[in-house]
């Protein structure tokens, strides 16, 4: 009997949440290296765990059948979901968690608001706003996750899709949203308005989602990431439940950190993405047309004979790697060099992928040593001291043009060097341009060779000739 | 607790998260998101708490909804991270 009322002090709950909360900075602190990443995890699901029975232990929960079929129907599809999805479509996987986080949230502060007039009337002022802010941004996450799921996905198309007058709508929506939310802030009691603002704020998160194009995902998904961080601590606010401020507000720091290196990494302002369209865009550049420029091009055997006796060959890794599924046909073309004493280094630009860090996790899972995947910063200076840079589907990060055009569109862009190595090799399927739908000076360079054809292929054929060197 | 005594947790525990997270690798910023999902099903707390003392079967409805989609977010989030971390090694 003693045990048990003391099980259910309030203080010991608080206690048993700053022990959660505490686990899961130590489990984003373990993230800083690969090494430690694994048992930082665990750590952060042990936290998760304490949190969880800490709540279960007050007095006023109940229901247990309920919570029993909620969390039977979340790890019947979460289990199944996280050990089959395949790791190109890892960025669709986190947005849909990412809207389910929101959507949860969202469902929660309705739930709230709805007891509190049975129990009658509004919730107190410090409750009650928080309430209405995690109902805005927890909708607005769950709808804009859809989309971005829908487009990475490839059930909606990857391309803007824009109204006119986008942006006028979107701020119509959002001035309704928070118009209901002050009307109920100062003594409306209506659950018809509460019912407004997740609609408002549902097709506003469709509106927002829509007009980005498929290459600015990865500054989607990291800012509804921080959306649905900063919705769940507004939860916690409201619900008076330090784990819930602590862990939502980290979840926010990290996607607003992600989302602002994502920018920068594309060299476009936050503002700028969100009014979209820029794969849309019609870029006349200068420099000329690109018709009338000679393109070199090459073979497999004569890429081979380059790789096998260049002293340290660099691979700059696109997108299109991915959608070519060519990872492990690379990681065999690096084997192959390696065994004949060939330095190989990965260059990995940030926004290579559809979401922050996406290209390391596919080499990784092709078995690519973490040590050989180098940030840019680290790569840029040892292009001069590099004999071959091997650029395998990707285009405009690449692109000296954002080095010296200043009305280059990517201007100012940062880039992989790649130019500046003693030669070039581009694999690519055509001349087609890259995203930005901009030329490419790179392949003009004398020192570029063009292997055409897709990435697996041309790779695996370039491994067989090594083979018979 | 009081308001201001939360917002004071809020504003430091995003100076922490600031810190924390600036120094994570871009390497790792794919399982760093993952991870986060994880960590956002938290909010499967609010819906344990609120479910024992709501009525009325829309509530208990749009609970037990809330309760499934936190528990996505935390079993999925920490078993694909895991996934992804355990590929990460090193030559040999």
């Amino acid at each position: 009997m003693y045990t048990a009322t003391f099980l259910q002090d309030p203080d010991f709950i608080r206690s048993l949440y700053i022990v959660a909360f505490a686990l899961f900075i130590i489990d984003l602190r373990l993230m800083n290296h690969p090494r430690t990443a694994r048992t930082g995890n665990v750590i952060g699901a042990v936290g998760m765990g304490i949190a969880v029975i800490a709540t279960l232990l007050i007095e006023s929960v109940g229901d247990y059948g309920l919570i029993a079929l909620g969390v039977a129907i979340g790890t019947a599809v979460g289990v199944p979901a996280a050990r089959s999805v395949k790791m190109t479509a890892m960025p669709q996987m986190v947005a849909l968690f990412n809207g389910v986080g929101g959507g949860a949230v969202a469902l929660i502060s309705f739930a709230e608001y709805r007891e509190s007039l049975a129990a009658g009337g509004n919730p107190e002022l410090d409750a009650l706003i928080p309430i209405l802010f995690a109902a805005i941004i927890g909708s607005v996450s769950f709808w804009g996750s859809n989309i971005a799921f829908g487009k990475l996905q490839e059930i909606l198309p990857g391309r803007p899709i824009q109204l006119p007058g986008q942006q006028f709508v979107n701020i119509g929506l959002l001035a309704v949203c928070v118009g209901c939310a002050i009307a109920i802030a100062s003594g409306t009691e209506s659950e018809a308005l509460f019912i407004l603002i997740l609609v408002g704020a549902a097709v506003l998160g469709n509106m927002f989602v829509l007009p980005i194009g498929g290459a600015d995902m990865p500054v989607v998904i990291s800012l509804l990431n921080a959306f649905t961080g900063l919705s769940a601590a507004a939860a916690g606010l409201a619900l008076d439940n330090v784990a819930l401020i602590v862990a939502g507000m980290l979840v926010g720091a990290s996607g607003s950190i992600l989302t602002m290196l994502m920018a920068e990494a594309m060299n476009r302002s936050i503002a700028n993405i969100f009014k979209g369209g820029f794969g849309g865009v019609t870029v006349a550049p200068g420099a000329g047309d690109g018709e009338a420029k000679p393109v070199r091009s090459t073979d497999p055997a004569d890429v081979a004979i380059q790789l096998a006796y260049a002293r340290k060959v660099v691979v700059a890794p696109g997108y299109g790697l991915a959608v070519a599924q060519a990872q492990h046909t690379v990681r065999e073309l690096a084997d192959a060099l390696e065994k004949r004493g060939v330095e190989v280094l990965y260059a990995i630009h940030p926004v290579a992928g559809r979401m922050p860090g996406h290209m390391n996790v596919l080499l990784a899972e092709a078995d690519v040593p973490y040590d050989h995947l180098k940030e840019m910063d680290e790569i840029n200076p040892e292009f001069p001291q590099t004999d071959v840079a091997l650029v395998i589907g990707a285009n405009d990060v690449t692109n000296p043009a954002a080095r010296s055009q200043a009305d280059s569109p990517i201007y100012g862009m940062p880039i992989l060097d790649v130019d500046k190595s003693e030669a070039v090799i581009v694999l690519k399927r055509s001349m087609n341009p890259g995203f930005a739908g901009i030329d490419n000076e790179l392949y003009y360079d004398p020192k570029t060779q063009m292997l055409f054809g897709d990435a697996k292929d041309s790779v695996s054929e370039v491994v067989s000739e090594i083979s018979e060197l | 607790m009081d308001l201001l005594t939360e917002l004071t947790i809020l504003v430091l525990a995003a100076f922490v998260g600031f810190e924390v997270i600036s120094k994570v690798p871009n390497t790792l910023h794919t399982p760093l998101m993952s991870s986060t999902n994880a960590i956002h099903g938290i909010v499967l707390l609010g819906g344990l708490y609120l479910i024992g003392p709501a009525d009325g079967f829309l509530n208990n409805f749009l609970l037990v909804i809330a309760i499934a989609f936190g528990t996505i977010n935390v079993v999925g989030g920490f078993l694909v991270t895991d996934r992804m971390l355990e590929m990460f090694k090193r030559r040999d």
